[in-house]
């Protein structure tokens, strides 16, 4: 394998093991507000237990975030030079903001919010649990900033090849940039509501009938149900505005060769890029065409319009964004399936006792369905823009170092080995928790606090 | 707004200003994981309580740093990022195993905490000897040669000795009773190691760079930096005494000896930044070459001139509230 594609699965490995962590901190950080505010407003027990349990997790997610960002940071250099050298004066001022408004704030706060309840007031304690969730919020909004205007740039012009910003204000709220933020906070939101359900009910399962874990189950799927609608419709508007700007990544999407009218939604199709047709299709008529068009008879672009005279090909591999896209939303379906069928159930009567078992065990088998999702959505995106790094501007072959590829082959292997390692400990840890939150071991407050006998964290 | 010749000095120096605070910052957190072999299951969590709140902090400052070089300085960002490929990878594998270890040696099953507390040790480690490593192979013009590597080895191992003495100072600062007298031993016997690393490294740099040579030593640039040395060893003589008297019954001057830590690695810091400057790429490349746009620096620049202040602002707020000796980490 040769650099640029070795480079290419590095960054990929990398960045999807960092966005999964990411992911969750953005949401669960004002979800950790949420409960601490409901403790402060009411003084329910249940509310702060939830707090305690899920602080926890935000700790070890937060730091898995964190160093896995640092490794993000170094990327550029290391593997993909040519990107700042071109486009470095767009990126540059983009990604100092994101240092300097969002991530020296999460940091400093983080340690005042975990470790400070004892040491400052409850509205300094509160405030400093804002300030950390503001934070993972700007920093979520600064780069997805800079990766809309990687899908859709404008604002700037080229001299001697190199990008010069001219328009920041267009550069900043560049064409797919409230699509793309509005779709990945609200895939935040919803991962966190799956996790939070899943590992309620995890501990249901396991006989824990504390007042907090039926709250934080009956949290979880009505956070669901609330956001689900409004994902798929942000999706949709999403998938318009990349029909306007990136036709070609819409065309692998819907897997359509031809433009032309009526064209079918396929639910399943094995794309073919070398015959350039698909096998065993199963669509609905002109279902794409309503989509995108609002119309049966509407004209959606095909493949094969991106082809050069000479054979060239302009537009991203089809069956992987194909297949991601199915992935995405066919998980996007099971979550607004599960968490009505749940959200239903509990209101009709009985509370979150009247859940069958079949559907805690889905609830459950659901805990990390918005990983799957929110990956397979990036995967849409980002292959969706290839051969390009910056849409027209730049192309990945162009950015990619002459580091030797042995060179990255290793480093490459030496990431997957600790990722591999540390995933299965954080997925671990996680239920390792809720076992012991399910035996009654809730975070020990009645342990006296002696000074000089530190105990580390739980 | 600004002068095309005035900003990139200004971006070296912010840049020097957020490497300095990361030498300093991560550098005892980072020196505390260095200590772990040497310490008690007990002592360890008192150690770990000591940096909880300021560990992620500190990293961020070589977010800034790198992240600095990336935005003002892209084409150097490049020739040094690619030239350190493998101990930069070495470096974030240590950053990671440390950085989760530190969490996770509290949450997972309590059969697993010492093989946790060993990834907080091996994590650190790799961090510290492979930014010594990169500090040596940036010394020496980032040529892979044989006698360069031997150097880098050097700076690898005078640089991990300096981040466990200021580590050990910070739990001079930090820790009392069986632990304190613990720090103290450790930073007598970190302070000879300190000596002879910045005594090699100071000696070896003029030797192997003619144009650094002449920096030092011409005249009348000698008369100029003869004050660098001199409060160097004023200050190793001052730390030498005061360890010898710590600690004391009421626990006064125990922050003696981080301050003055602090301080050696501030005066090595000055004295590395004035050989170097105005290079970016040792030998190769200057900061003024090296420069983003004026335009896109200005905007930075701008926000910087906010922020940094609210930044440190903070910051210190931070350490004014976990001020004191470290008690229980928790969350409540
Ligand atoms: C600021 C820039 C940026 C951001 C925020 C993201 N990406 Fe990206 N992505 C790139 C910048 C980039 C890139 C530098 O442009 C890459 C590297 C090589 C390439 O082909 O494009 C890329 C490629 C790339 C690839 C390989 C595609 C291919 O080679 O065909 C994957 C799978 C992802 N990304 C996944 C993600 C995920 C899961 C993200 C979620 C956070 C993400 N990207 C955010
Ligand atoms: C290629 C792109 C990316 C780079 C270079 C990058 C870089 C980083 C770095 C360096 C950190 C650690 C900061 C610290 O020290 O506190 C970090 C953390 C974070 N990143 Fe990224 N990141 C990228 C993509 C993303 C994306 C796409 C999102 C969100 C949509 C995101 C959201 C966050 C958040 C919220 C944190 C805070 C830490 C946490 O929540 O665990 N990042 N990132
Ligand atoms: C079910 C209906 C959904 C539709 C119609 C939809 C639509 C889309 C489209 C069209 C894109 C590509 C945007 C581009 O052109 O770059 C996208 C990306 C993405 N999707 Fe979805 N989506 C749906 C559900 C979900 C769910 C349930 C999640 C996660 C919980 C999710 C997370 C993402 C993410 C993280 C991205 C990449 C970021 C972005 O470009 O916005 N999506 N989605």
């Amino acid at each position: 394998m040769d650099t640029l594609l070795l480079s290419r699965i590095q960054f990929g490995a990398n960045i999807s093991f960092h966005i999964l962590f990411p992911t969750i901190t953005i949401a669960l950080g004002w979800v950790l507000l949420f409960f601490r505010w409901r403790f402060a407003r009411t003084g329910a027990q249940k509310w702060m237990d939830a707090y305690m349990f899920w602080v926890k997790v935000f700790a070890l997610t937060f730091a898995l975030g964190v160093v896995s960002g640092i490794t993000m940071s170094f990327q550029f250099g290391t593997n993909w030079p040519g990107f700042m050298e071109v486009v470095g004066n767009v990126a540059g001022p983009l990604l100092a903001y994101e240092i300097l408004t969002a991530f020296f704030l999460e940091a400093v706060f983080l340690g005042i919010m975990l470790f400070g309840a004892s040491r400052v007031p409850t509205w300094a304690h509160m405030g400093a649990t804002a300030l950390v969730a503001f934070g993972t919020t700007m920093s979520a909004f600064w780069i997805l900033v800079l990766n809309s205007w990687m899908h859709t740039p404008q604002g700037f012009e080229l001299r001697d090849g190199i990008v010069h910003a001219t328009d920041w204000w267009a550069i900043i709220f560049n064409p797919s940039m409230p699509y793309r933020l509005g779709h990945m906070l609200l895939a935040s939101g919803l991962t966190v509501a799956f996790l939070i359900a899943g590992v309620a009910a995890f501990r249901r399962l396991l006989g824990d009938r504390q007042v907090t874990t039926a709250t934080q189950l009956r949290f979880g799927v009505t956070l669901g149900a609330i956001l689900i609608p409004a994902q798929i419709l942000m999706g949709d508007l999403h998938g318009l505005n990349t029909l306007e700007h990136q036709p070609a990544k819409v065309a692998a999407m819907e897997g359509n060769w031809e433009t032309g009218p009526n064209v079918p939604l396929l639910l399943f199709a094995i794309p073919d890029e070398a015959a350039r047709m698909n096998h065993a299709e199963l669509g609905i008529p002109s279902g794409a065409s309503l989509i995108l068009k609002h119309d049966p008879d509407g004209v959606v672009p095909g493949l094969n319009d991106f082809v050069a005279e000479d054979g060239t090909v302009l537009h991203p591999p089809v069956a992987a964004v194909f297949w991601s896209f199915r992935v995405m939303v066919g998980t996007g379906m099971a979550m607004l399936v599960l968490s009505w069928a749940a959200v239903w159930m509990i209101w009709r009567g009985g509370g979150v006792a009247a859940l069958p078992r079949p559907v805690l065990i889905g609830t459950v088998a659901m805990t990390f369905s918005g990983w799957v999702a929110t990956l397979a959505g990036w995967y849409v995106t980002e292959i969706g823009r290839q051969p390009w790094l910056v849409s027209g501007v730049l192309t990945t072959e162009a950015a990619v170092g002459d580091v030797a590829a042995p060179m990255v082959m290793t480093t490459l292997m030496a990431y997957l080995a600790v990722y591999a390692g540390l995933l299965i400990a954080y997925i671990g840890v996680i239920f390792h928790l809720a076992r012991r939150a399910a035996q009654g071991r809730q975070p020990a407050r009645e342990e006296p606090r002696t000074a000089g006998h530190p105990m580390p964290a739980e | 707004m600004f002068d095309p010749e005035v900003l990139p000095v200004i971006f070296a120096a912010l840049m020097g200003l957020s490497i300095l605070l990361y030498v300093v910052l991560d550098g005892f957190d980072l020196g505390v994981g260095l200590l772990f072999p040497f310490a008690t299951p007990e002592e360890r969590d008192r150690m770990i309580a000591s940096i909880g709140p300021f560990w992620d902090a500190n990293e961020t400052w070589l977010v800034l740093a790198v992240g600095l070089l990336l935005v003002a300085f892209p084409a150097a960002h490049g020739t040094i990022l690619t030239a350190l490929y493998l101990p930069v990878a070495v470096m974030l594998v240590g950053l990671i195993l440390r950085g989760v270890a530190f969490e996770f040696r509290a949450k997972a099953p309590l059969v697993h905490k010492p093989s946790w507390d060993f990834a907080f040790f091996a994590g650190s480690l790799m961090t510290a000897l492979s930014q010594g490593f990169m500090l040596g192979m940036y010394i020496m013009g980032l040529e892979w040669s044989l006698g360069n590597v031997a150097f880098a080895l050097l700076t690898a191992g005078a640089l991990s000795v300096a981040y466990s003495f200021i580590g050990a100072t910070w739990t001079i600062l930090k820790a009392d009773g069986a632990l304190q007298l613990k720090a103290v031993a450790w930073s007598k016997g970190g302070i000879w190691g300190v000596v002879l690393g910045m005594g090699a490294v100071s000696l070896a740099t003029p030797l192997v760079s003619p144009r650094i040579f002449d920096r030092w030593f011409g005249f009348p640039e000698l008369l100029f930096l003869a004050p660098l040395p001199i409060m160097s060893g004023a200050l190793i003589a001052l730390l030498w005494v005061a360890l010898r008297h710590l600690p004391t019954k009421t626990d006064q001057f125990a922050w003696f000896p981080f301050a003055g830590a602090t301080g050696l690695m501030a005066l090595g810091f000055a004295g590395m930044a004035y050989s170097f400057y105005p290079y970016v790429v040792p030998e190769k490349m200057t900061i003024y070459e090296a420069a983003a746009s004026t335009e896109s620096l200005t905007i930075i620049l701008v926000g910087t001139f906010i922020v940094l202040p609210v930044i440190l602002g903070y910051t210190i707020l931070a350490y004014v509230i976990f001020r004191g000796k470290a008690t229980a980490l928790r969350y409540d």
